[in-house]
């Protein structure tokens, strides 16, 4: 696919993507942090709406922008004192990390670029699959779409009792 | 130039492979927990990127499922981590991941 228009847009979502990320671990500010994940996951949405997934493009974006990024903010304002600190991170062993970090990227790009073996299937994926999915989730997939269920519940009961509020043991009974 | 302006996979995985490395460097040198929190939701956004890539150029539907399966666990383990976090920090006073080094109260 080489219309211009789509390379173009393509970059853009991609340029999005990587920036913001890329703010998002050498910001020092969590808050920094956490708003530029919402980009970040914006623009992985973007990219899925380019690979033919619009309905995990949806769900990315109900999910981590709604659900997942609203917790992260709650849990930075729970756990900083907003008024006394300056909700800072501190870097812990930058120099392996930085050595691991362009030894793993490099690693995997050679990976991906020595490998001559992407061979696109003369079907590919077009239009909207999200008919497909449905067919899929309650045929083949039914019993990892009840596992996940259940196991979302058990999680989100487990967090609920984890987190609660609890004023020093005073309410044993 | 016929590769840069051909959106092929190996855009998908490259920059799947650049937020994975980003989120890995988060995970290993932040010392706030929900940083690190952070840094893992990267690595699985990478993750779901590659699944995806795979998925479209394969034409099967695979990888599309998986993927949604991945974001149904990674907002389980979000909510598990951060309830984890919160009372770290009501023991602790901190979320410093490098200061936390005991197991009883």
């Amino acid at each position: 696919m080489s219309n211009p228009t789509y390379t173009a847009i393509f970059y853009l979502f991609a340029a999005i993507t990587v920036f913001s990320a890329a703010f998002v671990v050498f910001s020092r500010n969590v808050i920094y942090s956490a708003f530029s994940l919402l980009f970040t996951f914006f623009g992985i949405a973007a990219l899925y709406v380019f690979l033919s997934a619009d309905f995990i493009a949806v769900t990315q974006v109900v999910v981590y922008v709604g659900g997942i990024l609203v917790l992260l903010l709650f849990g930075v304002m729970f756990t900083n004192n907003i008024m006394d600190t300056d909700l800072k991170t501190d870097v812990l062993h930058a120099i392996p990390g930085t050595f691991l970090f362009l030894g793993i990227l490099a690693a995997l790009l050679f990976t991906f670029y020595t490998t001559n073996g992407w061979m696109p299937s003369d079907t590919q994926l077009q239009g909207s699959v999200v008919e497909r999915i449905g067919f899929e989730t309650m045929s083949r997939y039914v019993l990892p779409f009840e596992m996940a269920s259940i196991l979302l519940l058990a999680a989100l009961i487990g967090a609920a009792f984890l987190a609660r509020y609890d004023n020093g043991g005073t309410n044993e009974h | 130039m016929e590769q840069l302006t051909t959106i092929g996979i190996n855009h998908y995985l490259t920059i799947s492979a650049i937020l994975f490395a980003l989120g890995l460097y988060a995970v290993m040198t932040r010392k706030n927990a929900i940083v690190v929190l952070m840094g893992v939701e990267l690595i699985l956004n990478a993750a779901n990127i590659n699944f995806l890539a795979f998925s479209h150029y394969n034409g099967g539907m695979e990888g599309v499922m998986f993927s949604l399966f991945v974001i149904v666990l990674a907002a389980a383990e979000a909510a598990v981590a951060l309830a984890i976090i919160i009372n770290i920090y009501k023991i602790f006073k901190s979320v410093d991941v490098s200061s936390i080094d005991s197991m009883k109260e």
